[in-house]
């Protein structure tokens, strides 16, 4: 089993309209991983229909026992995170920790689970597709990344499929190394902006960093011809291939809205999508 | 006041939004807190460099010649960051959350604080504008103690903060104790998803916000009726244009090459005021 990780530094680069019509291009083939836990789209091209929900288990909560509580201030004094005032615990400021259950003289602080979004295993119709809804706000998005691909690595053993192909987020910090821990391949999404090659620069620093082979896609290149040359001549010195490069073709908002990958319509981006899946299956 | 810059979706706009406001005003601090991938100096080429600093964190330090292997730090810590083998304890500093829990645990009193750095922070003047900015050191994971840091060098009477995309720890420590937030969406099946779960953070977190819509004129028409049918403020639209587009790409703050636009954005802030009050 292999799997491929697309991920971007930079947002809105294209991952999942790509991810989409790769899942197309590898019918039969693949489980599809969503791993951008905090704004899963791709479920929107690819349309599911659950077999399977998991709960997510976050971080746990303090709650403090208010007949209990003698107001004696040690866990607020304690709590690194600001989180305590009286009696009371801040949800969205708690980390989990359990200082303040340590250090109450009364025994009033309880550390309770806290169910965080569900995971899910659904049938999609281009194959199995491992997902999440983290519910609003809540953390811990690097544990339930690590959740779904080891359920997308169940789906393919279990159902004989070849491959997991991952949809990361953006950034480069704790989802994205959730995301890539561990896989064949990263599959790095820029575009030619200034912004973009900044952040590609930082990630392929970060793929670097964990050992990871990674490849660049240059998305809407003829966007700003120079920058993709700069773009192009950076992933030179580095010694990373560029898979591919895609001109930029309104025909990809036209999918989005119409719920279909830019694959099926046709057209320059379609092409150059089915030329990147050529060059993945090779390295297959 | 401190006027926070936010999205579901990554890509939609939110440098764009927060760099061109910040050059439509006079007197305003602009923080990035996308501190993974900081892109708003970039568009202030001729900025002079203030100051820099590290970003540190707590991490626990362990004396072998006072530890007794007991096990009691490995077991109180919520983060597995510590890990008491028969002979030696094993620290993972970047799973640390500095909570000084086993340090307070530790019968032998043989764990200390030490500190790491996890980030910069950087400080730089551009005309009027101060532009703040985080950068997170490669490979770390935890992204909130370096964005509390660098908020917490928001000083001015006008703050904008330009926050990470997502809808999770990262984006509520940067929008938290924001007195509005200003989400940017693009008109597209994608952008209206994300939009949602960021419009449910910002309810339970009771900040007032209101949206722009950016790129305008692609996708479909459903972003323009959700707001409408929630009563949620459309505040600004700015077109999908080729030249807004070019001049981004290049680094151009394109209200500066397109001044009409300046006007808009100084009335978005007014319209911003009167939400927030």
């Amino acid at each position: 089993m292999k799997q491929i990780a697309v991920i971007s530094g930079k947002g809105g680069t294209g991952k999942t309209s790509l991810v989409a019509s790769l899942a197309a291009l590898a019918v039969g083939r693949a489980v599809i991983a969503d791993c951008d836990v905090d704004a899963p789209d791709l479920h929107l091209i690819l349309r599911r229909e659950i077999k399977e929900r998991r709960e997510f288990m976050g971080i746990k909560r303090a709650v403090i026992d208010p007949s209990k509580c003698t107001l004696c201030g040690s866990c607020e004094d304690h709590c690194r995170f600001g989180a305590v005032c009286g009696s009371t615990v801040d949800p969205l400021l708690c980390e989990g920790c359990g200082v303040c259950k340590l250090v109450c003289p009364a025994e009033a602080v309880s550390m309770v689970d806290r169910m965080s979004g569900y995971a899910y295993i659904s049938q999609t119709r281009f194959g199995p597709m491992a997902h999440a809804d983290l519910f609003p706000g809540e953390e811990a998005s690097g544990k339930l990344v690590a959740m779904i691909r080891e359920m997308a690595r169940e789906t393919a053993a279990s159902s004989n499929l070849e491959l997991v192909l991952i949809d990361g987020s953006p950034g480069i910090g704790c989802p994205v190394i959730a995301s890539l821990a561990g896989v064949d391949l990263a599959l790095v999404v820029t575009e030619p902006t200034i912004s973009g090659e900044h952040d590609l620069e930082r990630i392929l620093s970060v793929t670097e960093h964990f050992q990871i082979k990674a490849v660049v896609y240059i998305n809407k290149y003829d966007l700003n011809p120079d920058v993709s040359r700069r773009i192009e001549g950076l992933c030179g010195e580095r010694s990373i291939e560029v898979a591919g490069k895609l001109p930029f073709d309104p025909v990809v908002v036209e999918a989005m809205v119409l719920g279909e990958p830019v694959v099926q319509l046709g057209g320059p981006a379609a092409e150059g999508i089915k030329e990147l899946w050529r060059a993945l299956e090779a390295y297959l | 006041m401190i006027i926070s810059i936010a999205s579901g979706k990554g890509g939609t706009g939110k440098t764009l939004v927060a760099t061109s406001l910040a050059a439509s005003l006079d007197r305003v601090q602009l923080v990035d807190c996308d501190v993974e991938e900081p892109n708003a100096y970039l568009f202030f080429s001729d900025r002079e460099q203030i100051e820099k600093t590290e970003c540190h964190v707590p991490v626990p330090v362990v004396d072998e010649a006072k530890c007794t292997h007991c096990g009691t730090c490995s077991d109180i810590c919520a983060y597995h960051a510590l890990a008491a083998l028969p002979s030696q304890v094993l620290i993972f500093p970047e799973l640390c959350h500095g909570c000084g829990g086993c340090i307070l645990a530790c019968p032998e009193k043989a764990i200390s604080e030490g500190s790491r750095s996890v980030g910069e922070i950087f400080r730089a003047r551009f005309g009027k504008t101060e532009i703040i900015w985080g950068e997170l050191r490669l490979g770390e994971a935890r992204t909130t103690p370096l964005i509390r840091a660098v908020k917490g060098m928001a000083k001015g009477s006008l703050t904008i903060v330009d926050c990470p995309p997502g809808t999770s720890c990262s984006m509520v420590e940067a929008v938290l104790g924001s007195d509005f937030c200003l989400l940017v969406t693009e008109p597209t099946p994608f952008g209206l998803y994300d939009l949602d779960i960021a419009l449910k953070v910002l309810e339970k977190m009771n900040i007032p916000r209101g949206v722009l819509v950016n790129k305008s004129g692609i996708g479909d028409k459903k972003v323009y009726q959700y707001l409408e049918k929630r009563g949620i403020p459309l505040l600004m639209e700015i077109p999908m244009e080729r030249r807004i587009a070019e001049l981004y790409s290049r680094g151009t703050i394109f209200v500066q090459e397109m001044p009409e636009w300046k006007a808009r954005f100084r009335d978005l802030l007014e319209n911003i005021k009167e939400l927030a009050s």
